[in-house]
């Protein structure tokens, strides 16, 4: 009976458009505009407008609505973690990849074989978002941003208590943290509840419209502000999250003195932090770190690992030394440098 | 360790330098003894443990990894100590303590060469990433955490709530780990002793002489010197040896042996270290020849050696004369010079900065007219009647430095600031015309970097100026269109085999903005090369 179970590449293809799944005729996390679309999460890279049937999570769909308003895909279906969903005879299951709100794993099967699509995705614990399932496969897909063992993420906690330091050590200062807009923001506004400052975090306004979201999605984000026009000497002592763009932006300059910090796990390079001019570069990201990358590979137990984008050379590398073959994908249009 | 290490990452990443501050005081408070006291030491390059080569942490870090991984992480990565702190496995004990500074240095002094990098694996099991990389920084040698000695000198002070010329006055009688310092500046405990001839002290310094209140100065309370482009110095002249400083307490008689080695001075005394060439005081390029030389050749010292001119006496023998009038204390320095020096062999290493003569105002402005051709900065005026005091006191001492060279030149890129300069495009790199040799047109090639010399309002204008002429951009960087002249002041040029366009300007800062002048009309390089003295 074994020699009846297709191989993995027979039904599922890396094409310039993204992954295409032969049999179920549709593609995963598509670069250009699909027929069929099965998104794994809502940023930017891995979904895109115009679409013309797209399958996500609930909350991926609200995100993607929340971006795209009518693009956001001519028909949406959402599909619950957990739930299964047979198209063509491919069977499809999405398990959460702990990335950002929403996001998962793509478990297809198709005449016994498993191949899990992971999407982006991180091992930590992160409070606006439930953890990465673990599940056996043929074929298991991964990212590789951080694939390179200088990559380890230090304890967020960590990495907040010294903002929180920071912040007492210059109450006349404003603290500008750069954040991406999505998942980024609304784990660190979590991650400083956690850490007991329970007084207003102040927002650029490009952040606004997703906290709302995650708020409406159940997760508690507290005291949040609009920095607005609000005059600069209120801003004293303040915490302000903005995207990592404003930070050099005349933006800025409405704030008092401002402590440039940033979230992102590049930030792990001394040089990278310096060329951002950052005064204060936190650790903290939203992808598996290579011990991470390494332990998912072992423990889903496939014999064959494929790697879509990021430093697959040193993964592949690392994964073939322990007897798993590994290929690269090479899937163009997934942001390799995007603020992780 | 991790205290220490957080500090040290910190500093690197503070551009300013009252948030440095706030660092190393919080650092201080907060941090025990004797941990903060070789925190102390390390920060002020007072630390002596035996020093590894970056070779043999390479080998240390490649037992532990992949080799093919560590290649491809060092190409990354790009420094070698972070790559080995990042990569280095971490498989934390139960139980396992993390090593503090004290126990490190205290273990690696103890040491030889040979157990020091089985030691350094045993730590760096033991730390996280950023422990890892400020321990690789303390064995490797240089910190280089953009601090001096005198800003952590100023922080001790902060955090002790006393005066920098305090700490100053008792640092050169300590040792590490400085107990006895820190139980003053931390618990209030009695100050420790000065040793009074082996202590730098805190030298006076004058203000910038405002042209405009010369009219309420008289002449006659004044006296008149030349202002001398060397380095200024004290000298604490001992019985064996002579003790040299800089200006901000670092010693460096290191690189000039044949001041050092004199014996029999005693006295303190403060003047201008300079080199003499072909019986002339030589320019600053000469004497930057000789500057921050760990080693120093015969040959250095026979073809620029060098000498002080003296100005003034702060210690005769044990009698500390900073009390006196200046008058009083140029009649004991001349008494000096006449019993210690005269016309025997220390004459080749000192002479007496001669005082001008004068009757108005007119006068001096007339002689520093002339500064350039005496290899002179400008004047000094100093009160008659000023006693010694350290800082730099109002009224008493002026510095009146002759008008600067200024050259004009087209802005080519600009830089994003740090800190409160952020969002501001604050580091001008801008160039002066050759002829292009294969073309033949003319061309702008860089001749320097500037990022201080104007206003706030000035700043925005710049800063709007360079977004709405951008050409291209590379990180940081923007290039803008060659169209705005700069006019830059600077302090002297010399020769550069490090700039593509062969000079290199001291102080370069925009001295005006010239919206009026077209960039066509901007210097040449021949014209500036041309104003090099050697």
């Amino acid at each position: 009976m074994a020699s009846t179970i297709p191989r993995p590449e027979t039904w599922l293809k890396p094409t310039p458009r993204g992954l295409y799944v032969e049999p179920g005729d549709f593609y995963i996390d598509p670069t250009g505009g699909a027929d069929r679309a099965v998104i794994t999460h809502g940023h930017a890279d891995h979904a895109r407008p115009g679409h013309g049937r797209v399958l996500a999570t609930p909350g991926t769909l609200a995100i993607m609505r929340a971006r795209y308003g009518e693009n956001a895909g001519r028909q949406q279906q959402a599909l619950d973690y957990g739930e299964r969903l047979d198209i063509n005879g491919v069977s499809l299951c999405f398990k959460p990849a702990g990335h950002v709100l929403g996001s998962a794993q793509a478990v297809l099967e198709w005449r016994g074989s498993r191949v899990v699509v992971s999407g982006d995705y991180k091992r930590r614990r992160d409070p606006t978002c439930p953890p990465f399932e673990v599940t056996p496969c043929d074929v298991f897909v991964t990212e590789a941003t951080f694939g390179l063992p200088v990559f380890r993420h230090p304890d967020d906690a960590g990495e907040i208590a010294r903002l929180l330091h920071s912040v007492r050590l210059f109450p006349e200062r404003a603290h500008l943290v750069g954040v991406y807009a999505l998942g980024k923001a609304q784990r660190v506004i979590m991650l400083l509840r956690e850490a007991g400052w329970d007084g207003p975090i102040w927002l650029h306004g490009a952040l606004v419209a997703l906290c709302d979201l995650y708020r409406d999605q159940g997760v508690a984000l507290g005291d949040l502000r609009h920095v607005g026009d609000t005059p600069k000497a209120e801003l004293r002592g303040a915490i302000v999250l903005a995207p990592p763009s404003a930070i050099e932006d005349r933006w800025s300059r409405r704030l008092p003195d401002p402590v440039t910090c940033a979230a992102s796990g590049w930030l792990r390079i001394k040089q990278r932090a310096r060329q951002g001019g950052l005064e204060l570069p936190l650790v903290i990201s939203d992808h598996a770190d290579w011990d991470e990358l390494n332990a998912t590979i072992d423990e889903v137990g496939a014999p064959e690992v494929w790697v879509t984008h990021g430093r697959e050379e040193a993964l592949m590398h690392a994964a073939s030394q322990r007897g798993i073959r590994a290929r690269a994908l090479r899937l163009i249009g997934y942001e390799d440098e995007d603020p992780s | 360790m991790n205290r220490f290490a957080a500090l040290l990452e910190s500093l690197i990443f503070t551009p300013g330098r009252n948030a440095k501050l706030a660092r190393l005081a919080d650092y201080f408070a907060t941090t025990p003894d004797p941990d903060r006291g070789w925190a102390l030491a390390a920060l002020t390059g007072k630390l002596s443990i035996p020093g590894l080569k970056s070779a043999a942490i390479r080998q240390l870090a490649e037992s532990r990894s992949d080799p093919v991984l560590f290649g491809w992480s060092y190409d990354y990565v790009g420094d070698l100590a972070e790559t080995v702190a990042l990569i280095w496995p971490e498989h934390h004990e139960p139980g396992e303590t993390v090593p503090t500074l004290t126990e490190v240095v205290e273990k690696a002094q103890a040491a030889g060469r040979s157990e020091a990098p089985k030691l350094l694996a045993d730590w760096l099991d033991r730390l996280d990433a950023t422990g890892r990389w400020a321990l690789i920084k303390l064995f490797t040698g240089a910190l280089r955490v953009g601090v001096s000695e005198r800003l952590v000198k100023t922080a001790l002070a902060a955090f002790g709530t006393v005066s920098v010329d305090e700490v100053e006055e008792v640092w050169p009688g300590l040792q590490p780990p400085y107990a006895q310092l820190f139980a003053w500046l931390g618990h209030g405990e009695t100050r420790p002793e000065v040793d009074h001839l082996a202590a730098f002290r805190p030298l006076m310094l004058a203000q910038a002489l405002d042209e405009a209140d010369l009219a309420k100065l008289e002449a006659q309370d004044f006296r008149a010197e030349w202002k001398w482009d060397g380095i200024r110095v004290q000298l604490l002249g001992g019985r064996t040896q002579t003790r040299i400083f800089s200006r901000g307490g670092e010693e460096i008689g290191g690189s000039f042996p044949e001041i050092g080695l004199l014996a029999g001075l005693e006295a303190v005394l403060d003047g201008e270290l300079l080199v003499r060439i072909d019986e002339q005081h030589g320019s600053f390029n000469e004497l930057q020849q000789r500057l921050n030389r760990k080693t120093v050749s015969a040959r250095q010292i026979r073809e620029r050696p060098a000498f002080v001119r003296l100005y003034d006496i702060l210690f005769d023998g044990d009698e500390d004369v900073r009390a006196l009038p200046f008058d009083t204390r140029r009649a004991r320095l001349e008494q000096w010079f006449a019993r210690k020096v005269g016309n025997g062999p220390l004459a080749e290493r000192f002479d007496l900065s001669p005082q001008l003569s004068f009757r108005a105002w007119t006068d001096l402005a007339e002689a520093r007219r002339q500064a350039e051709s005496v290899n002179a900065e400008g004047l000094m005026l100093k009160r008659g009647d000023s006693p010694y005091v350290a800082g730099r006191p109002k009224g008493l001492w002026f510095k009146w430095k002759r008008d600067p060279d200024t050259v004009d030149a087209v802005l080519l890129y600009a830089q994003r600031g740090h800190g409160r300069r952020s969002s501001f495009y604050s580091d001008f790199t801008f160039g002066c015309w050759r002829d292009n040799g294969s073309e033949g047109g003319p061309e702008l090639v860089p001749v320097g970097k500037a990022y201080f010399g104007f206003t706030d309002t000035e700043l925005q204008q710049l800063d709007k100026w360079v977004r709405n002429h951008t050409v291209e951009r590379f990180g940081p960087v923007r290039r803008v269109e060659p169209a705005l002249v700069l006019e830059i002041a600077y302090e002297g040029i010399r020769r550069s085999t490090r700039h593509k366009s062969g000079v290199a300007m001291r102080f370069p800062r925009i001295s005006r903005i010239r919206w009026d002048k077209p960039a066509a009309e901007a210097d040449r390089l021949e014209s500036l090369a041309a104003r090099i003295r050697d």
